[in-house]
């Protein structure tokens, strides 16, 4: 694909903090239109790939482009046309969520200071915090926060939305408030990129999605294509587990494991009635015979490690 | 006729309007910081407290001061001497007074507190980032953050010089002025020389905060880059006083902020002015440049 094509693109893109690799050589391809799901674990790179996307961190090697602008050195030229929300919100505490967009809003060059009442009054509604927006920034609640950093992100019409984690440490209200505005942004044909460490919310929202782990891109493409790696596996449950292995090593199934009185293997080519005939054939007594594809999440967990900061 | 009758109702609401080009732009930023600057309750505490040393200072000094004849009982040492003796003789010295009593401690934190507060605060608070992607531009961002903390210098010295000035004229004579080598100008000829002073000590305090500046822009403690900058004033001045660092005193930072006594006699000592500016100005290039050097290679991490 052409950068034209691509909202987001890198190639090489590679961090180092003190010897460490934080982002390792990632090649990142977003196409247009896209609502991409930037995966992996706490501490597997993805702030740090967003960082430099947005120029808030310099390339230790490696290129990027943001709408076929490289960054960081076009930073300020594309980003009036991206919205971002960089780790957790961040605002004055002592300023009215409203005076806080509107400072915002001051800063960017770009923007018409005539529409500026107009477009913080858009963003707050599009958000639901019209009622708020008097209110001082400290005395919002953490949901309400995250909605005015989204609100942050709207002040312009934009091309392209990064979200870093948007639910961290929300409620599921506040989830599903973020996911429902998410689907609402996609709708709009703004590409979405958001970032999170939990496959659910990527799930119900993303049409691609990337996955990292300790710095590295170990996956990248549409969701379907992200299933079709997975490899169904079938369980067969009888009370002759020895009996029903021998007939699944004969059979040349791969990667067996035996429970109490369950047998599972990778199901690969062969077809599950075969086995089953197999089975009776030999005398083993079936209980149960099923046939099951992983579950995204376990496919997610396979290509990113379980639990957290495991790689480090 | 849709279109016609709803444009009045959301104009230019969808999209961004045109933009504000460079001037405005620039200019609609600059005041957003200032607004930011002043109408933050801690800053306005803090000019309360520079108005609140000039009227102690002139209040004090009234009382001090023995009934009928000159001198204001002993003040500090160093440059505040020779003014303590005019006051009584004429209020416009209070100006000078309060300006040389401030510019040891209070004026240097009034200072120190804004600039350290720049860009650690925004790194602090994490604001830094967000104006970053909107994105400001790092060096006009930085450029916006100087000239906010010159105004502030500039606000908060007339302040000091300002309020002296009017609790002068209300608790003291006020003639023409007597200056330092003797020399008596008219009250109008002596406002001007105040006004000279308070110039000179803007010029000061300008530089203190491109040295502030700088130094806010290697942390993001707010108050670690407020305590370094008063570390090296404080350091800066007690070295000044060790006659045997004589040689390098010229080149403290805090070496000339009192050389504007010099505009109090007549002829006017022009050379140790001109030293002074040129101090303040080699301090605030030198030290906006590490600023922009730092500011603009760095990673943002806050």
């Amino acid at each position: 694909m052409t950068t034209e094509t691509l909202a987001i693109s890198s190639e090489g893109l590679t961090k180092q903090f003190r010897g460490q690799l934080a982002v390792d050589h990632i090649d990142l391809a977003v196409p247009r239109g896209a609502v991409y799901g930037f995966l992996g674990p706490n501490g597997s790179g993805k702030t740090t790939t967003i960082r430099m996307l947005l120029g808030l961190a310099y390339p230790t090697s490696g290129t990027a482009e943001l709408l076929g602008v490289p960054v960081p050195d076009g930073a300020v030229s594309v980003l009036s046309r991206v919205g971002s929300l960089v780790e957790g919100p961040a605002f004055y505490p002592y300023l009215s969520g409203w005076d806080n967009l509107a400072r915002y809003d001051s800063a960017d060059r770009s923007a018409s200071p005539k529409s500026a009442a107009a477009r913080i009054g858009q963003a707050m509604e599009r958000v639901g915090l019209t009622a708020a927006a008097k209110k001082r920034y400290r005395n919002y609640s953490l949901g309400m926060k995250q909605r005015l950093a989204i609100a942050a992100g709207l002040l312009r019409p934009r091309e392209l939305i990064i979200l870093d984690e948007p639910t961290n440490g929300l409620d599921p209200q506040g989830t599903r408030e973020v996911r429902t505005l998410v689907r609402q942004i996609a709708a709009d044909g703004i590409t979405v990129f958001v970032s999170s460490h939990l496959l659910a919310e990527v799930e119900q929202v993303c049409s691609h999605v990337g996955v990292m782990r300790a710095g590295k891109l170990v996956f990248q493409g549409s969701l379907p294509e992200l299933r079709h790696t997975g490899a169904a596996r079938i369980t067969v449950r009888t009370a002759d587990v020895a009996a029903a292995a021998k007939v699944f090593g004969k059979l040349g199934l791969v990667d067996p494991a035996q429970g109490e009185d369950t047998i599972t293997a990778e199901l690969g080519a062969t077809q599950p009635e075969l086995i089953c005939a197999e089975l009776v054939h030999a005398g083993v007594g079936v209980r149960g015979l099923s046939v099951e594809s992983p579950s995204l999440e376990e496919l997610f967990v396979g290509l990113t490690g379980e639990g957290f900061d495991v790689d480090h | 006729m849709s279109t016609i009758s709803e444009a009045p109702a959301a104009p230019a609401a969808t999209d961004g309007g045109e933009p504000a080009g460079y001037v405005r732009g620039n200019l609609r930023f600059f005041l957003n910081e200032l607004r930011l600057l002043f109408f933050r309750r801690r800053n306005q505490l803090l000019l309360a407290v520079v108005v609140l040393f000039p009227l102690l200072i002139g209040i004090g000094l009234k009382l001090a001061a023995p009934k009928g004849q000159g001198g204001g009982g002993g003040g500090p040492a160093s440059g505040g001497a020779a003014f303590f003796n005019q006051l009584a003789g004429n209020g416009v010295f209070l100006t000078f007074i309060a300006l040389s009593l401030l510019l040891i401690l209070v004026l240097p934190v009034v200072m120190a507190v804004i600039s350290g507060d720049s860009v650690a605060g925004e790194a602090g608070y994490g604001t830094l980032r967000y104006l970053l992607t909107v994105p400001a531009g790092r060096t006009r961002l930085l450029a916006v953050k100087y000239l906010a903390i010159v105004v502030w210098a500039v606000v908060a010295t007339f302040v000091v010089a300002v309020v002296a000035l009017i609790v002068g004229v209300i608790l003291f004579p006020v003639g023409p002025v007597t200056l330092l080598s003797g020399t008596t100008v008219s009250l109008g000829a002596g406002l001007v020389r105040v006004l000279f002073v308070t110039l000179f000590v803007c010029a000061a305090m300008a530089a203190l905060g491109a040295i502030g500046l700088a130094i806010s822009t290697f942390t993001e403690h707010a108050i670690g880059a407020i305590a370094a900058i008063m570390i090296l004033v404080v350091a800066s001045e007690v070295v000044d006083q060790i006659p045997q660092f004589a040689t390098v005193a010229p080149y403290l930072p805090t070496h000339w902020w009192n050389s504007f006594d010099s505009l109090l006699r007549t002829p006017v000592d022009t050379t140790t002015l001109w030293h002074g500016l040129l101090s303040f100005a080699v301090y605030a290039a030198v030290f906006c440049a590490i600023a922009w050097a730092k500011f603009t290679s760095a990673d943002v991490t806050s």
